[in-house]
């Protein structure tokens, strides 16, 4: 664990001389001089030490007292990159202005759940991480203890620098950092009180911020190296499509191309894993020199295609799903009470369907991946999202021992799930045993968005019963999904309602589809924060005291034990944004909707405002209270809040992506719709609550609510309730 | 295949592509600056944005052949140190998620405050709503636009 080592230990490790002043640590990634590299970004009064001790497999500490932490997770744009390694200095007690942050390889010795999914990185990270930096500041103390010839318990810390006061002396990290590598890790240690915090809880920027505002090579689609060939897939046109014949004589001739062949990522005896999602797993692939010469060599295949299942149309979906709701052959998921009785006994019923379409990922970088596979190694560097998955999909598929397959993690130009899913690895992988050569796999924008996991569509029936005085006193959810339920029974209004019941429907397809930010979520909350506006309306109560009178109800009196949510939080953060949207002051044209979900350990509740210009709705502004327990990062986190409201307003307002006889209709930007700058809030206005608790998950729990606050605002604008996404169709049938 | 004669970020460059390469590709492929994005290949999406003759273009859909005599600029080139005003408000305002639209999204902006020194934020979105952006930085982005406005 302890080690001592040059920079040279590290053959990819490169210091070179950067535009702007500082030092850049290129990832030179194959041994060879091909540029660009990957880099990292050293601050420009940093010198970058000739040796560093190794404390642990996060840190490495210089003579001179620079710190290099590395960043263990994917960073797909929630910006774990600072984050993680925020966490690690604060209980190091390092001087941030000192520290150089790296990007670690798959390191399944030294790292565990390296993997961006699930808002989990910090969350189950906290802890671990915050040993790591309180363990490494125990060794340099334990050290210069010795050094001192003092006992330890004199020893103070603060940024990068030990102090021993009874006799005035300084003694800096770097001078201790030989003789504490060399000090056995302790096994227990104390960590700081949150009160001390003095790296957490302040907005530290980007550490790749300077980088990409350079437009500096950082991500996949930008590795270059010596040798290297540009490979692109050609996938059948439909789901329920497979190949045929391939005629590849016009292409192969053509200039710059130097093989077209076929791969499929499911051989025989192959049994995938859960990230082994894919829409087609046989495939041809075109070989060649440049981009645009493959490109062009890809449109002279000629491939026969043959129908190898249905060929689905959304038309269908509809009412497939119409049609199993209707069935009654759901799979029941939770029964409280007596719902039967309890609406037969209703002074009111409400019953209400929401639908949503298959959603693409459409991540700005498209899927690629570089791989340089020998006889049994295979090297892989590119954007994913698992990298310990595609490590034993690599290892099955082409039978490479685990120990012989490098994996590294370029930043990745967005994720939104998309690259939990890695076949484009797999594929580089494929290409390049097969032509003997390093590749670099490109999708094109059209092969990204019509080979998805996309977004399975969704249909959802709530039903509510109100007694004469208004109350809940019966709910209904049925939930439909292509291919499954996005209904999650013990969420709430689960253990605020007597009698309450979820039936869950699953619809069969041959249309790859997976987790997307948030996933299920994503659209629950919006159907079921919409109708519960409707029922609190048809209550003739205020939407917010609504939903608070249930919060107390769960909380006082919980219906059933198995609620997975905190009443108290939930309902705190429905208060703070009532508080700091000033709720129940109306502001002429301006109308306002309000929403709250839970998900991913945190809690978010919204208010959207909304005027007409034109007859079309302008957002004005959106209040968003976020509980996620204590946030690291307070600009980061603000950052991620804003994306995820405005990705969520986008998808509910703006996308869709349909199917005719399984074939996509869209298959790039012209008519995929997705938000631009004049539709996004003209403000967004983030308050966190206050209350210590360890951190919960940031990256997507701000999305899911806003689709419903955007629907009850506009529903207060326009008089019409929106039940389909996306909404842009109902709204321009009312302008 | 056939040659041009390049002016990119100062440098001149003769590259031997076929005639209708886009210039993203030659930037990217043959020239290795990698700064200059890729995202649609249709002028939908901004991600490939550039200057020429300090006007910005989207690279994916023009032949290299438009840029024979005209004087390119990339990210790479807007400014030596990440010093250009533009450079510096994002990193103050701290505007990228994943980072990916964000050189595309500079170089808009960085040739629309050339032209418009004191904009209205209605005009910065006017500007900018060809550049999109998945991870949803719209609002920083204009603030990042406005406060480099005072410093062009």
């Amino acid at each position: 664990m302890t080690k001592n080592i040059d920079n040279n230990r590290r053959s990819f490790l490169k210091v070179t001389a950067a535009a702007g002043g500082g030092m850049m640590i290129g990832f030179n990634f194959l041994g060879c001089e091909a540029k660009p590299r990957i880099a990292e970004f050293v601050a420009p009064n940093l010198e970058v030490p000739s040796k560093w001790n190794t404390l642990n497999g996060f840190l490495k500490i210089g003579e001179n007292g620079v710190v290099t932490i590395m960043s263990p997770n994917p960073e797909i744009g929630q910006n774990v990159k600072t984050s993680m390694p925020m966490i690690v200095a604060e209980e190091l007690d390092a001087d941030w202005d000192r520290v150089i942050v790296e990007q670690a390889d798959l390191d399944t010795d030294n790292f565990v759940r390296q993997i961006a999914g699930g808002s989990q990185s910090i969350r189950f990270g906290w802890k671990s991480l915050r040993e790591t930096g309180a363990k490494a500041r125990h060794m340099l103390l334990t050290a210069a203890s010795e050094q001192l010839a003092v006992p330890m318990e004199e020893l103070t810390t603060n940024k990068g620098k030990i102090y021993h006061k009874a006799s005035d002396t300084v003694l800096d990290y770097g001078e201790v950092a030989t003789a504490a590598a060399s000090i056995e890790v302790p096994k227990d240690i104390a960590l700081k009180d949150p009160k001390e915090f003095n790296i957490i809880g302040k907005s530290t920027k980007n550490v790749d911020g300077f980088n990409i505002a350079q437009g500096k090579p950082l991500f996949g689609l930008d590795i270059m190296e010596d040798g290297m060939k540009i490979a692109m897939i050609e996938h059948p046109p439909a789901f329920g499509m497979k190949i045929k014949s391939l005629d590849d004589s016009a292409a192969k001739v053509m200039a710059g191309i130097s093989d077209v062949i076929r791969i499929n990522v499911e051989p025989q005896g192959w049994n995938p894993q859960w990230s082994d999602v894919n829409a087609y797993p046989e495939l041809v692939a075109v070989v060649g020199e440049s981009t645009w010469q493959v490109m062009k060599a890809k449109k002279a295949l000629k491939i026969e295609w043959e129908q190898d299942s249905d060929l689905e149309s959304s038309a269908g979906h509809v009412a497939t799903m119409e049609e199993a709701l209707s069935s009654g052959k759901g799979e029941v998921a939770r029964t409280d009470g007596d719902p039967d009785a309890a609406f037969a006994d209703a002074a009111q019923v409400i019953e209400k369907t929401y639908t949503a379409p298959f959603l693409a990922h459409n991540t700005m970088e498209p899927m690629n991946f570089y791989a340089n596979v020998t006889d049994d190694k295979a090297e892989l560097v590119g954007p994913i999202q698992t990298p310990q998955f595609l490590e034993g999909t690599i290892e099955g598929v082409l039978g490479i021992p685990k120990e012989n397959i490098t994996i590294k993690m370029t930043r990745m130009g967005g994720g939104f799930g998309r690259r939990l899913y890695g076949h484009f690895g797999t594929e580089a992988a494929l290409i390049s045993k097969a032509v003997s050569a390093p590749v670099k796999l490109v999708y094109s924008r059209e092969d990204d968005m019509t080979q998805g996991t996309y977004r399975p569509a969704y249909m959802v029936t709530y039903k509510a019963g109100l007694d004469d005085d208004g109350n809940l006193t019966a709910f209904q959810i049925k939930g439909a999904g292509i291919p499954g339920s996005p209904v999650f029974a013990n969420r709430y209004p689960a253990g605020a309602v007597d009698n309450y019941t979820v039936e869950n429907y699953q619809v069969a397809t041959n249309i790859s589809t997976g987790a997307w930010r948030a996933p299920r979520s994503n659209f629950i909350a919006t159907a079921e924060q919409s109708f519960l506006d409707e029922v609190a309306e048809a209550a003739g109560k205020d939407p917010i005291d609504f939903r608070i009178a249930l919060f107390e109800r769960a909380q006082n009196n919980p219906v059933g034990a198995d609620n997975d949510y905190d009443a108290e939080r939930y309902a705190g953060v429905l208060k703070l944004v009532k508080e700091k949207s000033g709720w129940g002051t109306d502001t002429p044209g301006v109308y306002r909707g309000v929403s709250a979900y839970y998900c991913h350990n945190s809690y978010v509740a919204q208010v959207l405002d909304v005027a007409l210009e034109d007859g079309l709705p302008k957002l004005k502004k959106v209040y968003c209270a976020v509980d996620c327990g204590i946030v690291v990062n307070p600009e980061g986190a603000i950052n991620q809040i804003e994306g995820g409201i405005v990705d969520g307003i986008g998808h509910a307002m703006y996308s869709t992506l349909s199917f005719e006889d399984g074939v996509p209709q869209q298959s790039n930007f012209d008519k995929y719709r997705l938000i631009r700058h004049a539709e996004a809030p003209e403000v967004i206005e983030v308050h966190f609550v206050d209350n210590g608790i360890d951190p919960t998950g940031l990256g997507e729990p701000s999305l899911p609510p806003i689709g419903a606050a955007l629907a009850n605002a506009l529903y207060k604008a326009t008089g019409t309730r929106m039940y389909r996404q996306p909404y842009v169709d109902q709204v321009k049938l009312l302008g | 295949m056939a040659q041009f004669n390049l002016t990119v970020n100062g440098q001149s460059h003769q590259v031997d592509v076929d005639a209708d390469t886009p210039i993203l590709w030659v930037l990217r492929d043959t020239l290795k600056l990698v700064g200059t994005k890729y995202g649609c290949g249709i002028a939908q999406c901004g991600a490939c944005t550039i200057h020429v003759d300090g006007k910005a273009a989207r690279s994916c859909s023009l032949p290299i052949g438009a840029a024979e005599g005209k004087k390119i600029t990339t990210i790479e080139g807007l400014s030596e140190d990440g010093s250009h005003p533009v450079q510096q408000a994002w990193i103050k305002h701290d505007v990228p998620q994943c980072g990916y639209c964000q050189a595309g999204q500079i170089m808009t902006a960085s040739a629309f405050l050339a032209e418009n020194k004191n904009p209205t934020d209605s005009e910065i979105v006017e500007a900018m709503n060809g550049n999109i952006c998945r991870c949803g930085t719209y609002t920083r982005i204009k603030a990042a636009v406005k406060s480099a406005a005072e410093n062009v």
